[in-house]
């Protein structure tokens, strides 16, 4: 398109400006980390690195990361099992109530979290309270599944609507029968669409706090929590920066992955 | 496809495979049980449970839920004007961070969509996408060292005479539109992507100047995906009340109030009675959205 030089530089320095206002604020969570000033003076009056072993050594700290680990893995093992059939029924057949599937995917995480995390606190009171499970890290995952749903949908559903049948057509035709089909025809062409809707969700459980606080009982303790239980004590705010430290130089691995699964592909969800 | 098959399969999965093929309705039953039983059984009755308990009401001197049916908590919700400036505070709030997201999110899209070289494209693309992996308290925290009073903020401002906003609601909705930011460039970035440049080009050559080609070609072409933006920008903002905690002071969203009675007042009923309002509003967000062909942006 044939914009004006000022019109182009005008979207150039949007850009730049809006990637600044992106980044500094991170920036200035790892710069805090080594700051040597206890009270987090600004500028710096010198480096450390006291705050990232003290961190380190942090039990709750520790074992808060574990939580959200298992919490991440659980969600998106189930999520990877829902969404993919839910999505190849919307994919694949024709049915009445087919747009209402893709609402009931979506509707979990376009309603806000606090109102699914009421229905599903209160839902657990009722009927797991009974049977003797409590709130707790079980709870936790059932609620983060809930909401990653929709991220493992998306993108299966867009890769079996790009790719269509006719591989699996062929297979049988050669005289597979639809295990095998599915085993060696279906699941390798979904894979990086699996892996990336994974990633996604599990980044997603990973992050989340509103529908955590109120799954999780008071054993289960996943990252977020354990931040927002600490954001407001002045003497642990080094250690809560070397965590928020640590979580921004870690997410460049997921944004890595990302990168190389989504080569030529689409979709944030 | 009969006995003359090669090798003796096993039998039960034989029989699986051919009664699999031979009935697609049975499929598909199959393909759905699940993800339906959790979605619309488990989820959906978790939804409508709460709403039923908005209905009933606290015994405010035993604490115990009194399941007797009563509209008296959409009575006090309409009734007393606290809350009801609370409820029009969040939806400002929201429709300030979605206005705000769109006006920052559309042109930095464009930038990536059309005038960046089609190489740096992916790598924009990354730089969008990044931050969303590094965790949202992470990020509200961030705000809260440089909106602090004396932090960077307030330094980078103080050569010019003036000051941050400090912790209240300008910092909240200020938060909560670098927090969605990303929600809206993504979606809209696809959007432009997808549309042709020969419209573009088509639309200059017919003598269009380029801020008309943006408002009559670009702009209805992009509106789906603006508007499956804001679902992301409006429903987060809605919802939120950890960001208000970090950088709100003491200013109260629709989130604190739920948080508060399900937590420190126990009150479940009147917490669910005023959840429904953020519940209401998206609904009719999304049917509305719907009509637009949002939903499939998404």
């Amino acid at each position: 398109m044939t914009l004006s030089p000022a019109a182009r530089i005008a979207l150039r320095a949007v850009m730049a400006l809006g990637l600044a206002v992106i980044y500094v604020p991170l920036l200035v969570v790892l710069v805090n980390s080594v700051n040597a000033d206890r009270a987090f003076g600004w500028p710096p009056s010198g480096v450390t690195g006291r705050w990232w072993s003290r961190a380190l050594d942090n039990e709750g700290a520790r074992t808060a990361v574990l939580s959200s680990l298992k919490a991440g893995l659980g969600a998106t093992a189930i999520a990877l099992l829902l969404g993919t059939m839910a999505a190849f029924a919307v994919a694949r057949y024709r049915f009445f109530g087919r747009e209402a599937v893709s609402l009931a995917v979506v509707l979990p995480i376009a309603l806000p979290g606090i109102v699914t995390g009421i229905a599903l606190s209160n839902a657990f009171q009722v009927v797991l309270k009974p049977l003797g499970i409590g709130l707790g890290l079980f709870t936790v995952i059932v609620g983060h599944a809930t909401f990653c749903v929709v991220t493992i949908f998306n993108n299966v559903l867009a890769r079996l609507r790009r790719t269509g049948t006719r591989l699996e057509e062929a297979s049988a035709d050669l005289g597979a029968d639809p295990f095998r089909t599915f085993w060696h025809v279906t699941l390798p062409g979904l894979r990086s669409a699996l892996l990336a809707g994974g990633l996604l969700s599990f980044a997603l459980s990973f992050d989340e706090i509103i529908v955590t606080t109120f799954t999780a009982g008071p054993g289960a303790r996943t990252l977020p929590i354990w931040i927002f239980d600490n954001l407001f004590r002045p003497n642990q705010a080094p250690v809560v920066n070397v965590v928020a430290a640590a979580l921004i130089v870690l997410s460049v691995v997921p944004v890595y992955l990302a990168q190389r699964l989504s080569s030529g592909g689409r979709s944030m969800l | 496809m009969t006995a003359v098959a090669g090798r003796p399969a096993p039998g039960l999965r034989r029989r699986a495979a051919a009664l699999l093929h031979r009935r697609p309705l049975l499929r598909l039953s199959l393909l759905l049980s699940a993800p339906l039983a959790w979605l619309v059984v488990a989820y959906l009755g978790a939804l409508g449970a709460i709403f039923l308990t908005a209905f009933w009401t606290t015994d405010t001197f035993t604490g115990e839920i009194v399941r007797e049916f009563t509209a008296v908590n959409f009575q006090t919700l309409w009734d007393e004007p606290v809350y009801r400036t609370i409820a029009l505070r969040s939806l400002g709030v929201a429709v300030a961070v979605t206005a705000i997201d769109m006006a920052i999110g559309l042109p930095m899209a464009f930038y990536m969509a059309k005038v960046a070289r089609p190489r740096h494209r992916p790598m924009l693309v990354s730089a969008i996408l990044a931050p969303l992996w590094a965790a949202y308290l992470v990020k509200a925290y961030a705000w809260r060292v440089m909106l602090a009073e004396g932090g960077p903020v307030d330094q980078a401002l103080e050569p010019f005479g003036l000051s941050g906003p400090g912790y209240g609601l300008t910092a909240t909705v200020l938060v909560l539109s670098y927090l969605w930011l990303p929600y809206m460039i993504l979606p809209v970035y696809a959007g432009l992507e997808r549309l042709p440049g020969a419209l573009l080009d088509a639309s200059g050559d017919l003598g269009a100047r380029p801020l008309r080609t943006f408002r009559t070609v670009v702009l209805p072409l992009v509106y789906p995906s603006l508007v499956a933006g804001s679902i992301f920008t409006f429903s987060l903002s809605l919802g939120d009340y950890i960001t208000v905690k970090i950088v709100g002071g003491r200013s109260q969203l629709i989130g604190n109030v739920v948080y508060d009675n399900v937590g420190a007042a126990n009150n479940l009923p009147f917490a669910a009675a005023v959840a429904t309002v953020p519940v209401v509003v998206m609904l009719g967000y999304l049917a509305a959205a719907r009509r637009t062909g949002a939903l499939r942006e998404l």
